[in-house]
């Protein structure tokens, strides 16, 4: 297979990756056989494990490690979660290959698990601190939707900051089932707990306000 | 199967933060090209300055290609947005993102900016930015089907209607712009317009040649239809005065769009396009309160434009401050 990233955004990636802090983990799930983009995702976190050394990818065939794929409740493929330095899942999901615009959620996110964080303001934090059921937050993105990484980020951070919570990215058209199923026809769209839809790249408030009122 | 990867490294660098204990000789509320834009004159004038948006870029993330940017033959929207974002890094002007101005007065000389959470800034002068927004079809069924259907980001939920039937409503470049976006995935692509085309003949004749394109002109949607999902528009053909349906998974409104004014609009003089009225120096009937770029009367919204009369604008206000200060 061809490079799936080009020399100038390595280069790029690798001046990024420079500033990571702790090791971070990458648990990838594929299968044998029939698979919409699984040898794309494993060839994309294979060479950004080749972009530093804080980086690290472990494979496993969602069918035969089923024990692993329960640990992060994995049903589908390619999908892959991001561990700490401790080894610990925070709720930090990506279903389908975060390519095209995604790489912009992709990229912090392991950025913000090595513990460069962003900085959430004070009371959003305390807020965050307190939610203390379990919520699970998809973001239904495409590849070619410049505003998706920013909802998925939001997820993310939420999940990195509180354990209740799990935040996922969805690939639209890899999992088109699922998207019917929540009747994605506009991107992104936020469903929370796979109930409470939201469209559009909403702030964090709106993100909370919503959890709260649940 | 290929993927591309739009890597943004702005993404991953942190920009100056506004502070809210200082008073800013110019705040710019908008971060579309003609607030970018004025924020990068002002910084180089010497000005204390610093942007104030929901997003950076405005509708530079919803246009695919631009292809009319004197200097660069061929550039996505967001990609510009990237390179005007860099450069304002760079001259470390002050950034605040996904923040929503509600509300703006001017109290003695000064101006009083304040977001949705509370947070007021202030400025001596301050610019309007805020460009437009789609305008609604405004017929029965468009809120009903929005996002079951209704859709107004061509490029973001194009993918999304793979192998499905589609509308685009409107006959200007975004519209057909659209059409050639969607065609992509859809099985088939209906463009209807109530009047006649008026884009870019070099668009028009790209969106003849796709073979899953028709073009139905002087024909008027009435209504958006369907069950829990949308299943079609109802039209009227003007000429002969029929109505009919068109059966579609999805429609794209791209029927032009609508100054967001509502921070002004009791504050200074609009048109009766709703507009900022505004002098040949960007001021507004408020003096001390500019604005630039599409939500003023200019005429031809477009990116050079835009991000023009946001230089202009920023030089202005440095002028008047200088006077008035
Ligand atoms: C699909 C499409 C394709 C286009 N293609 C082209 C093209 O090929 N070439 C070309 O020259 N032009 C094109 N245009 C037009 C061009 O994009 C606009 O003329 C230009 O973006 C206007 O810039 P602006 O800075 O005035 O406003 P905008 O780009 O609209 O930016 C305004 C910004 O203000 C923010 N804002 C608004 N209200 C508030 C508030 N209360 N608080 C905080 N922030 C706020 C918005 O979020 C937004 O970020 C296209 C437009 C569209 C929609």
């Amino acid at each position: 297979m061809q490079k799936m990233l080009n020399e100038e955004i390595q280069n790029q990636l690798r001046q990024v990756f420079a500033e990571m802090k702790e090791d971070v983990t990458m648990v990838l799930f594929t299968q044998e056989g029939e698979c919409y983009s699984c040898e794309e995702t494993m060839g994309l976190l294979e060479e950004v494990e080749q972009l530093s050394d804080k980086i690290h990818l472990k494979k496993f065939d969602l069918n035969k490690d089923v024990e692993e794929a329960k640990k992060y409740n994995i049903e589908m493929v390619p999908s892959f979660v991001l561990l700490n330095s401790q080894g610990e899942y925070q709720g930090v999901k990506f279903n389908g290959i975060p390519a095209g615009h995604e790489i912009n959620s992709f990229i912090p996110a392991l950025l913000e698990m090595s513990g460069v964080k962003q900085d959430v303001p004070a009371d959003f934090a305390q807020r965050i601190a307190k939610i203390d059921k379990p919520v699970n937050i998809k973001v239904f993105v495409t590849l070619s939707c410049p505003h998706c990484p920013g909802a998925v980020q939001k997820a993310h951070v939420l999940a990195m900051l509180n354990k209740n919570i799990e935040g996922e990215m969805i690939e639209a058209q890899t999992f088109t089932d699922l998207s019917n199923k929540f009747n994605v026809s506009g991107v992104p769209k936020i469903v929370i707990n796979d109930k409470y839809e939201m469209v559009g790249n909403q702030p964090i408030e709106e993100f909370l306000a919503q959890i709260e009122a649940m | 199967m290929s993927f591309n990867f739009n890597f943004n490294i702005n993404e991953t660098k942190k920009a100056v933060k506004l502070i809210n204990d200082t008073i800013y000789d110019l705040l710019v509320i908008g971060g579309g090209p003609a607030g970018l834009n004025a924020a990068l004159y002002a910084k180089r004038k010497g000005l204390t300055t610093g942007i104030i948006t929901q997003r950076i870029g405005g509708q530079l993330l919803n246009t695919s290609s631009v292809d009319n940017y004197l200097g660069i033959s061929q550039v996505s929207g967001e990609e510009l947005s990237e390179k005007y974002l860099s450069h304002l890094k760079e001259l470390d002007v002050g950034i605040l993102e996904e923040a929503e101005v509600t509300i703006v007065e001017k109290i003695d000389k000064l101006f009083n900016t304040t977001l949705k959470d509370g947070t007021i800034f202030q400025s001596k002068t301050l610019l309007l930015a805020t460009g437009s927004a789609p305008r609604k079809l405004e017929v029965p069924g468009e809120v009903e089907f929005s996002n079951r259907g209704v859709a107004y980001c061509a490029i973001c939920d194009a993918p999304l209607f793979k192998d499905k039937n589609v509308i685009i409503a409107g006959g200007g470049n975004s519209a057909v712009e659209a059409a050639i976006d969607v065609a992509k995935f859809a099985t088939q692509v209906t463009l209807v317009h109530r009047s006649q085309l008026r884009a870019d003949q070099i668009l028009i004749d790209h969106m003849m040649n796709q073979s899953n394109i028709t073009v139905f002109l002087q024909t008027q949607i009435l209504q958006i239809v369907g069950d829990d999902k949308m299943t079609g528009v109802n039209v009227l053909n003007k000429e002969t005065s029929q109505e009919r349906v068109i059966e579609a998974d999805g429609i794209f409104i791209e029927i032009g769009n609508l100054p967001s004014n509502v921070l002004v609009k009791d504050l200074v003089t609009l048109n009766l396009q709703g507009e900022v009225v505004v002098d040949e120096k960007n001021m507004t009937s408020l003096s001390g309160l500019y604005a630039a770029g599409d939500v003023t009367q200019m005429p031809y919204k477009q990116i050079v434009i835009a991000v023009a009369d946001g230089a202009k604008a920023a030089l202005a206000a440095n002028e008047y401050i200088n006077q008035n200060f």
